[in-house]
């Protein structure tokens, strides 16, 4: 990575790590992982499958919001407050200032994954006694999170580029939301016909699939993920995410800073 | 066009300016000029829609030539989750700086702009004058060939300015050029080589202070010792004012022998005789009215 990159991304991890709304989201997820011993205790037999599905989807969930309210200020945020005249007034290029923000945005949300994960392990720990083999799938379903969260990263980054923080967090929320059901919307346009059918279509291929990404329920049952699998979402979130990152570059490049 | 992007503004017509290297250059303007796009054009924040500029010999949009260049904005706002140490390290590191020289450098600079005990205080601590003290920091860290600032002394205590000031004339004396926007127009007078006159986006004058300002008005100002100004002087037309013991008087040029006549004649102590120089203010203010008075005409 370029020094500049480098410099622009630590920075960003800085400011996060200095945000007070960042440690509040933490401790709410911290006392949903919490919970879910509390409720895995009062779910007899179930105990795991309950702490490892409450668990994962806190860290999920707690991430996108942050990868979106962070995600969605990164460039907005710079121009509002005009600290970005004097950073692109050095030789700092514009791609290279996005990349550097999205790298210090994704940095901060796989360490606060980090840290969330360490809090399920102690929880499953707590209700179990002891690990077992399958927990391991666990930390699969903890890096296609951390997948989920570089498309996220990098959506917040492209509505960030060229709109205002509200619009940004709408679109990359609706974005969530929709690609949490892609598969659905797949399975409806195999089913349409004529125009709706190529929309349909379209829009399935268009918006993320962040149900491919979500295997918390089949590993909080001990089911194993194929290596297959890891290998597609890999390839579909870097993918997907440099798409993205291309795109705010572009609208950037353009952009005039008034 | 209106409804989905907004309705383009001609913010700067053709300007053609070249600014000599060492030299303090002065870009004047009343508020809403030009000033701040020009700057803004010349840093790569705003694209032309036409036109090229050159800096150092390099096109501005070859990004070795920021490495050279210092940037104050107006009003400048950095991370206030920052220390100013911090701050000024993270702009080094952008600018190449790195390595054993950065540390050494940021105390310098903190030095340099009257900061050297609030290094490791937050941003959000200091006030805006401070802020803009960091912001001069921050634009010389790297010793850059050039340095812009917009509107440098704003926000600044008269000593703040000063200061400034001085650190002005420093690098002009360490062979920098220093481009900077006003309207304080006793800053331009006080400081630069040679000031631009912009108005409604126009370059409306360019040339060394000197010159702008060596019209005579075609009036002198006499001073005398006395308490009162006698009739035949006030027959001239001359404008007075008596503030103690002395009388200042303005008057035409070709009134000058008469009322010296009539000093001899009272026996009133003559203390100084000076043509009437233009101002730079006057100038301005003279330049602003034609150039309105122009655009008046034309609509």
């Amino acid at each position: 990575m370029n020094s500049r990159i480098a410099t622009i991304a630590s920075n960003t991890f800085r400011e996060a790590v200095r945000d007070r709304v960042l440690y509040n989201l933490i401790g709410f997820a911290v006392l949903l992982s919490g919970a879910a011993i509390l409720v895995g205790q009062i779910s007899i037999d179930i105990e795991k499958l309950v702490v490892i599905n409450l668990g994962l989807t806190a860290v999920s969930l707690f991430g996108v919001v942050i990868a979106i309210f962070v995600g969605i200020g990164l460039v907005s945020k710079e121009i509002e407050k005009r600290t970005l005249y004097t950073v692109l007034s050095r030789p700092v290029r514009r791609w290279e200032f996005i990349v550097g923000k999205f790298f210090g945005l994704a940095g901060t949300l796989v360490v606060n994954a980090f840290f969330m994960a360490i809090g399920v392990f102690a929880a499953l720990l707590y209700v179990a006694h002891k690990f077992q083999k399958p927990d391991g799938w666990v930390l699969v379903a903890l890096y296609f999170i951390i997948l989920q969260f570089l498309i996220i990263c990098s959506l917040a980054l492209l509505f960030s580029s060229f709109s205002s923080p509200l619009l940004s967090a709408v679109f990359a929320f609706s974005l969530f939301v929709i690609g949490t059901f892609s598969e659905d919307l797949r399975n409806f346009a195999g089913m349409a016909t004529g125009l709706t059918k190529w929309l349909a279509t379209a829009v399935a291929y268009l918006i993320p699939n962040f149900s491919a990404l979500n295997v918390i329920s089949s590993v909080a049952h001990g089911q194993p993920v194929s290596g297959q699998l890891i290998v597609y979402n890999t390839l579909y979130a870097l993918l997907y995410a440099i798409m993205a990152l291309c795109g705010a570059i572009l609208i950037f490049q353009r952009r005039n800073l008034k | 066009m209106g409804f989905w992007r907004k309705r383009p503004k001609c913010a700067l017509r053709p300007l053609h300016l070249n600014v000599e290297e060492g030299e303090i250059f002065g870009f004047l303007g009343p508020n809403g000029a030009g000033k701040t796009t020009t700057l803004k054009m010349l840093m790569g924040l705003v694209f032309p829609t036409g036109g090229s500029a050159r800096i150092l010999g390099m096109d501005i949009n070859d990004s070795t030539v920021k490495a050279q260049i210092g940037f104050l904005p107006e009003q400048p706002y950095f991370y206030d989750y920052l220390t100013a140490r911090e701050l000024l390290e993270y702009y080094g590191r952008l600018s190449g700086v790195v390595g054993k020289d950065l540390s050494p450098r940021v105390e310098k600079v903190l030095g340099r702009v009257g900061l050297p005990d609030v290094g490791g205080v937050q941003l959000r601590k200091f006030s805006k004058g401070m802020l803009q003290r960091v912001g001069i920091a921050q634009a010389i860290l790297h010793e850059p060939k050039v340095v812009f600032f917009d509107e440098p002394m704003s926000g600044l205590d008269p000593m703040g300015r000063r200061e400034v000031r001085d650190l002005m004339e420093q690098l002009k004396a360490e062979g920098k050029t220093v481009f900077f926007s006003t309207h304080i127009l006793s800053d331009a007078e006080a400081l630069c080589d040679r000031v631009a006159v912009i108005h409604l986006g126009e370059l409306r004058a360019v040339g060394a202070v000197a010159d702008l300002t060596s019209g005579v008005q075609g009036k002198v100002e006499i001073i005398w010792e006395g308490t009162s100004v006698p009739a035949s002087i006030k027959a001239l037309g001359a404008e007075c004012h008596i503030t103690g013991d002395t009388v200042r008087a303005v008057l035409a040029e070709e009134s000058q022998d008469l009322a010296l006549d009539v000093l001899r004649r009272e026996r009133l102590r003559l203390v100084s005789l000076v043509p009437v120089r233009t101002t730079l203010e006057q100038y301005f203010v003279e330049k602003l009215k034609r150039s309105e008075k122009t655009a008046g005409s034309l609509v």
